[in-house]
């Protein structure tokens, strides 16, 4: 990756401080819209403000407005509504290449080529000639309006970047037609642009853009944009590869753990065990023996060993021999932290939602069903693990990472260097995954303190089993529901009462209002179903010293799981199909239904299955998408195998198909290796698990069959990176529960089918 | 010192006997495809060829290997089968984060170069050693199909 157009120039930020989810506090602005500005090396740039884009597309469902026009009457003076503040840029530069820099990060989901797309469509220019820059971090600048922050997260880089992205590729095209038709003195309606050239048919002249940038940026910007229709485009919708391939196949891919810098030194890194914990001593005597290490240095929590190369570091690491404070969150166990949950969940909650009465509901029901759900801590367990390299000197501070929130980088190093955020430079990098994980600065703040200690650059690393003990983690939820039916079968009465940590209050502390995460009763709150009366509510309860953080799915997997696989404990008090019962709830949802009729036709719902096999269906909206999985398994003597995922998906107006099927896939699998395996216990205060052995992630071997239907859509792009996983578990326990008759009313599935045998419930 | 031949390279590295193949090409000689995933040889990210054979360079230390001939992910797409796998992963889009990549190409390379015409069985034996977090396995499987097809 290059470094970039813009000089890194901070603005002072304090994003983390500000930051709230735009849902949540609902204080958007409609602002400007597009601007003009010179290229610093010639050519064209222009300024783009996702603010107004944004803004609709937080509303749902509505379509893409097409036509609006673009703010600043000369390009050069703000909108009478608001100041203009560009948040993306685009360039073209004297040959024709077309640079976009964007506050996004590629961690696999694929927006270094969609993006790209939605500009190309519109510029007229093949895709090829785009490349994607990492936008410096600059919260001033690159703020997200849809997360509150310069965030890569939470499904919403396309959602953010639909509108805006094409209205400046059809104001750039239309400079460059005006620019070409000056210089040919004819009329700009008798022209028009294909494949990065302005073409006049009449005189058969043709011109590159790369030749008429100089010209075009001295235009004013125009005062309306038409769009294209939809049936016209040549790329977006089209299945299109992505753009990253070549250098993620032939090892040229460069992810933060790459950096090699001139004089470079390497940390292991050995934190304490307990959350919570302290450094009391340390004796270094054997490490410092160890040929290649050349330092031992101390932060608060832990000790870096520091080497000529990993190999020294993290043979000096072991040697180490440390006494550790171990603090109160050494009496932390999983047996507290679950009855702590439990008897949270007996309390009152702040009210997420309350449609109706339900007391008089449940008090006219003629049945009622109580469950008790619970889903266990997470590792993010990315492939690349937790690193980081910083080099601080007395006058400024480098640092060389892959992280989803580049302000909050340079606010960490703002807080442990004491210099100036513009005294910071981030040099971001592709993410070896993400998951939630880098939106974390912890392991950043750590490097600073230790390269504070240094005064070269120093690469601190994570081992694998650093990398699972001092995570932060997924929270340990505990839910309470309760239905009431009719004498149908009907859910007249719903309540349903979530237990657990709130990342928000933490993570964007304005988000959190009356009690309320948004994020802990996302999906719960806001069901697709038709339930006249329904109480949600919310109650707070912190695992003792144990860190938690967003996990992929993020509100939506959590609660998904919960309220997908009560809706199949109705189904069955009400001794109906699980799919029928659904529909009969979804009258109000279409595209819900739709996703429902389009995955149980493709799985052929219905017939009954093999002994010891069962099919389960789950539907979802969230991200401004409706999924529906229906899943197969085999229960074996205990082991749940899952033979094949049907996904039907409505994420709108699909921008890159290639890539919500691999999104789809991929999700699939994250949701599989959690609902069948995934948990991080804690024993006196410390993680239980340690590497791959234990934290077991699925492997080719177990591979299920996937099909994803993607349902065409006009509608506005809905996410697609979180749902995959969001929406999956609860297909695969309601498989179980068809196989065994067993529910599964904990994750993960594990080892508790042992003794449910396969021939429980026969088909 | 140890003398190693990486890539056709032959390369003086001054590292101690038990320290792994992985560090001495990432931290040593500047090759930085090859990751790092467990430490442990249970995740495949480090997987390198060892006179062709696919091995998990992450526990392999640099004194077995004086005089053998280590081919990384720099250097695999110059062998008929690499070359077909890397072509298969690009046309087939298997990548997402791509950070496991590397290991999975070298894994497939090495099974399409002993076996020309896999199983099903045969790519599970041969890749389950690899961990994907994003998920890509179906595109694997497919892409290792559709270069063992243009062996």
């Amino acid at each position: 990756m290059s470094q970039g157009l813009l000089d890194a120039q901070h603005a002072p930020n304090g994003a983390a401080h500000r930051a709230t989810l735009a849902a949540a506090s609902g204080q958007l602005s409609r602002r400007a819209f597009l601007k003009l500005g010179a290229a610093a090396g010639g050519g064209l740039l222009l300024g783009i403000s996702f603010s107004a884009a944004a803004q609709d597309s937080t509303q749902g469902s509505q379509g893409p407005q097409v036509g609006q026009s673009v703010g600043g009457d000369d390009g050069n003076e703000a909108p009478q509504d608001g100041v203009f503040e560009p948040n993306a840029f685009v360039q073209i530069d004297r040959s024709g290449k077309v640079t976009l820099i964007i506050p996004k990060v590629e961690m696999g989901q694929g927006v270094y080529t969609s993006i790209p797309m939605l500009i190309a469509e519109e510029l007229e220019v093949p895709l090829d000639s785009v490349t994607v820059d990492h936008a410096p971090p600059n919260a001033k600048l690159f703020t997200d309006p849809l997360l509150g922050g310069q965030l890569t997260g939470g499904s919403t880089s396309i959602r953010y970047a639909w509108q805006p992205m094409r209205e400046a590729g059809a104001a750039a095209r239309t400079m460059l037609i005006q620019a070409a038709a000056q210089q040919w003195q004819v009329d700009p309606a008798s022209c028009h642009a294909k494949a990065g050239e302005v073409l006049h048919d009449e005189s058969g002249r043709r011109i590159a853009y790369g030749q008429l940038v100089d010209a075009a940026a001295h235009l004013p910007v125009p005062q309306q944009v038409a769009l294209k229709d939809p049936k016209d485009f040549t790329l977006v919708g089209k299945p299109t590869k992505r753009l990253d391939s070549p250098e993620k196949v032939d090892g040229s891919a460069l992810f933060g753990l790459d950096v090699r810098l001139p004089g470079m030194v390497y940390a292991a890194i050995v934190n304490c065990p307990v959350f919570g914990g302290t450094l009391a001593s340390v004796d270094d005597t054997h490490a410092k023996q160890i040929p290649g290490v050349s330092q031992v240095v101390k932060v608060d929590n832990a000790v870096a060993v520091i080497g000529a190369h990993t190999w020294a570091a993290k043979r000096g690491a072991s040697a180490l021999v440390i006494e550790w404070n171990e603090g109160a969150g050494a009496n932390v166990s999983m047996q507290q932290i679950v009855a702590d949950l439990a008897s949270a969940s007996q309390r009152e909650g702040a009210v997420a939602r309350k449609d109706g009465d339900v007391q008089q509901a449940f008090g006219a029901a003629k049945t009622r069903v109580d469950a008790v759900y619970q889903q266990p801590f997470l590792a993010h367990a990315t492939m690349e693990p937790m690193n980081c390299t910083v080099h601080v000197r007395p006058d400024g501070c480098d640092i060389w990472v892959g992280t989803q929130v580049p302000t909050r980088a340079v606010d960490a190093a703002v807080a442990v260097t004491g210099l100036r955020p513009e005294q910071v430079t981030l040099h971001n990098h592709l993410l070896g995954g993400g998951f939630g994980r880098r939106l974390e600065v912890d392991g950043i703040t750590q490097a600073l303190k230790i390269a504070k200690q240094l005064d070269v650059p120093v690469k601190v690393l994570y081992t694998r089993e650093e990398d699972i003990q001092h995570d932060m983690y997924r929270p340990f939820y505990y839910d309470r529901l309760s239905a009431g039916l009719d004498a149908n079968g009907k859910p007249v009465a719903w309540q349903h009462r979530i237990a657990g940590s709130s990342i928000l209050a933490r993570f964007a502390p304005p988000a959190f209002q009356h009690g309320i995460d948004p994020d802990a009763v996302e999906v719960a709150a806001d069901l697709p179903y038709d339930l006249p009366n329904q109480l949600i509510e919310y109650v707070r309860q912190e695992p003792h010293a144990v860190p938690t953080a967003f996990w992929r799915g993020v509100g939506p997997t959590r609660g998904t799981f919960v309220v997908e696989s009560f809706i199949d404990e109705l189904a069955v008090a009400a001794k109906t199909d699980p799919v029928t019962y659904r529909r009969n709830l979804l009258g109000k949802s279409p595209r819900a239904l739709n996703v429902l009729d389009v995955a149980t036709r493709a799985a052929n719902w219905g017939p009954p299955m093999p002994k010891g096999q069962g099919r389960g269906v789950s539907v979802m909206h969230a991200f401004g998408s409706f999924l529906c999985m229906v899943a197969d398994v085999t229960v074996d003597d205990g082991d749940v195998r899952v033979n094949r995922v049907v996904c039907a998906v409505d994420c709108g107006m699909a921008v890159n198909p290639e890539t919500i099927e691999a999104q789809m896939q991929g999700g699939i699998v994250f949701g599989i290796t959690a609902a069948l395996y995934s948990e991080i216990t804690i024993e006196r205060g410390r993680v239980t698990q340690t590497n791959f052995t234990d934290y077991r992630i699925l492997r080719i071997d177990q591979m299920p069959q996937i099909d994803v239907h993607i349902v065409k859509s006009a509608e506005a792009p809905g996410g697609i990176g979180e749902p995959g996983t969001a929406a999956l578990a609860p297909a695969i326990t309601n498989a179980i529960y068809a196989a065994t008759g067993k529910r599964v009313r904990q994750l993960p599935v594990g080892r508790q089918l042992m003794n449910a045998g396969s021939a429980a419930k026969s088909a | 010192m140890t003398t190693l031949i990486i890539n056709g390279e032959t390369h003086a590295v001054d590292a101690p006997p038990d320290m792994p193949l992985l560090w001495v090409l990432r931290d040593i000689v500047g090759l930085t495809g090859t990751k790092f995933g467990c430490g442990i040889a249970q995740c495949g990210a480090c997987t390198v060829h060892i006179d062709g054979e696919p091995a998990r360079s992450c526990v392999m230390p640099v004194a077995a290997l004086a005089g053998r001939k280590i081919t990384t992910i720099e250097a695999v797409g110059t062998t008929p089968a690499g070359q077909k796998v890397q072509k298969a992963w690009r046309e087939l889009d298997v990548v997402q984060c791509g950070y496991c990549q590397s290991g999975q190409v070298m894994s497939a390379a090495a099974l399409i170069a002993s076996n020309p015409n896999p199983s099903d069985a045969d790519i599970d034996a041969a890749m389950a050693g690899n961990i994907c977090r994003c998920g890509t396995y179906a595109r694997i499987r497919a892409a290792i199909k559709q270069a063992a097809k243009e062996a």
